[in-house]
């Protein structure tokens, strides 16, 4: 991972599960392409640099950075501005940076009550009530933790975003596939996509993708998924349980509804979508069987979490972004 | 007062900091390990249906969300008081098994093994995964990439996905597999075997033959003296999926054995205002502080620790390798830390045994893989070993099966207060007068806290496997005095 005047790449990880740098490390021998082609400057994963080795660092001089992970914090913050000044092209990668993925469910909360929570499950043992201190005394001096912020952002609502690749994690085929592009477009046989495209992804849903059979079938009645035996042939939602498919970005080949699960969203509103729960309801709402409001509304009692259900992976990101309690802090 | 920050900790999530403070004469003082993160997981999972607490929770980690979907599968399982047919439980173990062949594989090789293969005083730019594969050749660096891969591959079979598996389901899975699928997997966990034996002699030819190393094992600046845990079957033997939490003094006594249910009598955690992280400990014992010996009621939950509290391996191969790790190291228990390097080629070898005595169960491509639960959700623990220790899972319904309480121990968090200890041992021991630090006080901390394996992070995923560190000395105007790097 030398100079050699190539140019530079960084990945960096903010509020994240880390499932992001597996895919990318899942693309196996691809890494020495990324080796061959960039000078990997900063990827805390996988080599050795600090933060005062980027803000060393020209403006502008990354050429491409992988950010995963939401803003949940201030070094979050700090980081994600850092490095949208040293890099040319940044990609907002994995759901958590595109739509807050499921750490963003924690804006249905206020911050003290997360934290509440946190400190003081019937396991924990804290009969004086303490709570991380962002400043602490301790004898020897003053220890700092960075400060929380009420309300988890998606990366775009911190800085400007280039690019989009949205899943949950993105699948390793599909970054091996960007990073070829990226390797063409330096060597001038490609062209780079619009700013502002979503990358990695089809341009349909997953239920293109998916091969479960689909009828015009409408449904009496939600399920769910373990009361009944799913048929393994035919599409899930027609049985009752639902699916997120067709709302859902394509671009993962199906995987979930492939193993007799539900598509659960995670790569994100289908093109076109502007709010992706939104979307999804439109959807589930056609397949109710009935035009009587009550049956209907008994019919949706079979959701019992819709800001669960619908907004799963995407409601820092989605129209709601947050709920009251949440931003008053 | 002088402080040295070790900040940011990278390949530990980026997120962790070491604060070192040494007196005016320049002693050490004492040293803070600081989590600096939450993300709030024991609320935001309240509300939601319970099926899908286990997907929920896969985003807590991405380098282990395998443990998390089981331990989440085995909590709704008894939430909804319902027990999956054998096939299911063996389609769950046996997608475990194979995750823990590549989670030990790439821990040992990329992270660890660069200290023992290369030494701990190889020239900086060669302790790492690069090195390793320069020393023992390419062939041997195929091979652990080959592992990684076949582990994947069973995980998406069984589990629908590499990361983040979607198939456990109250009662069971979403699916089974096929006779063909089977056979795959028969053959890669055969591989397996082959790999962790050679992985295993591997250890024995570089490790074991040279004293040096010896010595540093047993040295006294990474020994603690601390109470374990660790799941083990019927007949005490150590196993990842099922069974009951053995608990052991810093003797070897075994204090007693709790099922899930019962966590709550021996487990509480503390908090210290310091760090977002809580420090669990041994509630029959108390919580003492940061430190060693049978009144303090720290534990480790590591695979030392399941060796430690278990009474054998239950696959003849890894059985073998267990008596001879004890006989080595003057019986048992062992309280040295780096031994965990050891302890966890032992489990990779269980783990490639016990993924072929699956793959080869004539029931495991049965078609009765799930149980349709029939009663009234309220609620459940579920237990599993995660590879960095054991992770419970506690959640409470409504009767509609709707989340009302959720509780979490996370494998690593077990070992937040040992890591602590340790860190602090090894400064301790390392910084006599603050001017002398010296850049091999480095790698002699992180190597404290690089056994435990520790997931603050992907630490074990990293490529070249060497731990950067900077630390900085400030005086107490906090001018600062010395920078000292590592890889940096
Ligand atoms: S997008 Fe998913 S895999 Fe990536 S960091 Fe977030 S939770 Fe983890
Ligand atoms: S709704 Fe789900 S199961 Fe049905 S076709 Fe779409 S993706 Fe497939
Ligand atoms: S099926 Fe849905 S949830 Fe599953 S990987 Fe594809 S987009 Fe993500």
């Amino acid at each position: 991972m030398s100079g050699n005047g190539k140019p530079k790449f960084a990945m960096y990880w903010a509020a994240s599960c880390g499932g992001c740098e597996i895919a990318v490390l899942n693309i196996h021998e691809k890494i020495l392409d990324v080796d061959a082609n960039f000078e990997v400057v900063f990827w805390p994963v996988a080599m050795d640099a600090k933060y005062k080795d980027v803000e060393a660092m020209e403006d502008g001089s990354i050429l491409l950075t992988l950010f995963n992970g939401a803003i949940r914090n201030d070094e979050n913050e700090h980081i994600a501005k850092l490095l949208r000044k040293k890099s040319k092209l940044l990609v907002a990668f994995g759901s958590c940076a595109n739509e807050g993925c499921m750490p963003a469910l924690a804006n249905l909360s206020n911050i003290q009550e997360i934290v509440d929570t946190a400190f003081s499950t019937p396991s924990t043992d804290n009969p004086q009530n303490i709570r991380p201190n962002t400043k602490f005394s301790v004898p020897e001096g003053e220890l700092h933790i960075p400060t929380l912020y009420p309300v988890v952002r998606t990366l775009d609502q911190v800085v400007p975003v280039d690019y989009y690749m949205p899943g949950c994690p993105p699948e390793s085929h599909q970054i091996a596939a960007v990073i070829d592009l990226v390797i063409q477009v330096l060597q001038g046989k490609a062209e780079l996509p619009p700013a502002g495209s979503v990358i990695g992804v089809g341009n349909s849903t997953v239920c293109d993708e998916c091969t479960r059979k689909r009828n015009e079938k409408k449904i009496k009645k939600f399920e769910r998924i373990q009361h009944i035996m799913i048929d393994p042939e035919l599409c899930i939602l027609e049985q009752g349980v639902l699916c997120s498919g067709p709302a859902t970005r394509s671009g993962c080949s199906a995987l979930c509804p492939k193993a007799g699960s539900p598509c659960i969203g995670c790569y994100g509103p289908a093109e076109g979508a502007e709010d992706y729960g939104s979307r999804l309801m439109t959807a589930v709402a056609s397949v109710v069987d009935s035009n009587d409001p009550a049956e209907i509304e008994k019919i949706f009692e079979g959701i019992p979490d819709p800001a669960g259900q619908f907004y799963r992976f995407n409601l820092a990101g989605s129209l709601l972004r947050f709920s009251k309690p949440a931003w008053k802090g | 007062m002088q402080r040295i920050s070790i900040d940011p900790i990278t390949r530990l999530e980026g997120h962790g900091k070491i604060e070192i403070f040494l007196d005016d004469e320049g002693n050490f003082a004492n040293s803070y390990f600081q989590i600096p993160e939450l993300r709030g997981f024991e609320r935001f999972c309240v509300g939601r249906q319970v099926e899908e607490v286990p997907i929920l929770t896969n985003r807590i980690c991405g380098v282990c969300p395998e443990a998390h979907h089981m331990a989440g599968a085995k909590a709704v399982d008894a939430v909804y008081h319902v027990d999956p047919p054998r096939t299911g439980k063996m389609l769950r173990e046996l997608l475990y098994s194979a995750f823990y062949c590549t989670d030990h594989t790439t821990h040992f090789y990329a992270l660890a093994g660069p200290d023992f293969i290369m030494g701990p005083t190889a020239p900086v730019a060669e302790r790492n995964i690069l090195g390793v594969i320069h020393k023992v050749g390419l062939e041997i660096g195929g091979k652990v990439l080959q592992m990684r891969k076949y582990g994947h591959t069973v995980v998406e079979m069984i589990g629908g996905r590499k990361v983040h598996p979607c198939t456990s389901i109250p009662g069971g899975l979403t699916k089974g597999i096929t006779e063909e699928q089977r056979v795959e997997i028969e053959n890669m966990g055969r591989w397996a075997i082959e790999f962790a034996q050679f992985s295993l002699q591997a250890f024995n030819d570089i490790v074991l033959g040279n004293k040096e190393y010896v010595d540093l094992i047993l040295g006294d600046i990474y020994t603690h003296h601390t109470y374990y845990i660790g799941t083990v079957d019927e007949n005490n033997k150590v196993n990842f999926y099922d069974g009951k939490v053995s608990v052991v003094d810093p003797e070897g006594k075994r204090l007693g054995k709790y099922a899930a249910n019962e966590y709550m009598d021996w487990i509480a955690e503390h908090v210290e205002p310091w760090t977002y992280l809580k420090f669990p400990y041994l509630k029959k014992v108390g919580w003492k502080g940061f430190v060693d010996g049978k009144d303090s009621g720290v534990y480790m939950a590591t695979p030392l620790s399941r060796l430690n509290a278990a009474d054998g391996m239950a696959t003849p191969l890894a059985q073998a390798e267990y008596e001879k790790f004890y006989s080595t190291l003057g019986g048992k228990p062992v309280h040295q830390r780096l031994a965990i390097h050891w302890a966890r080629l032992i489990e990779l070898l269980y783990a490639a045994e016990r993924w072929v005595e699956l793959a080869t169960d004539p029931e495991i491509t049965s078609d009765n893989f799930r149980t349709i639960p029939t009663e009234t959700p309220t609620e459940g623990v579920g237990i599993v070993e995660a590879p960095r220790g054991t992770l419970t899972h506690h959640y409470w319904t409504d009767e509609r099966g709707i989340t009302t309480k959720v509780n979490l121990i996370v494998g690593t968090t077990n070992n937040y207060a040992p890591i602590q200890m340790s860190t602090k041992k090894a400064a301790q021991n390392l910084i006599k007068k603050g001017g002398e630090v010296s850049e091999g006080i480095l790698n002699m901390v992180e190597m404290a806290f690089r056994a435990y394996d520790p997931c603050f992070g992907c630490a074990t995923h990293s490529l070249p496997g060497q731990m950067p560190l900077e630390i900085i000395i400030k005086d107490a105007n906090g001018e600062t005095v010395n920078i000292l790097k590592q890889n940096c």
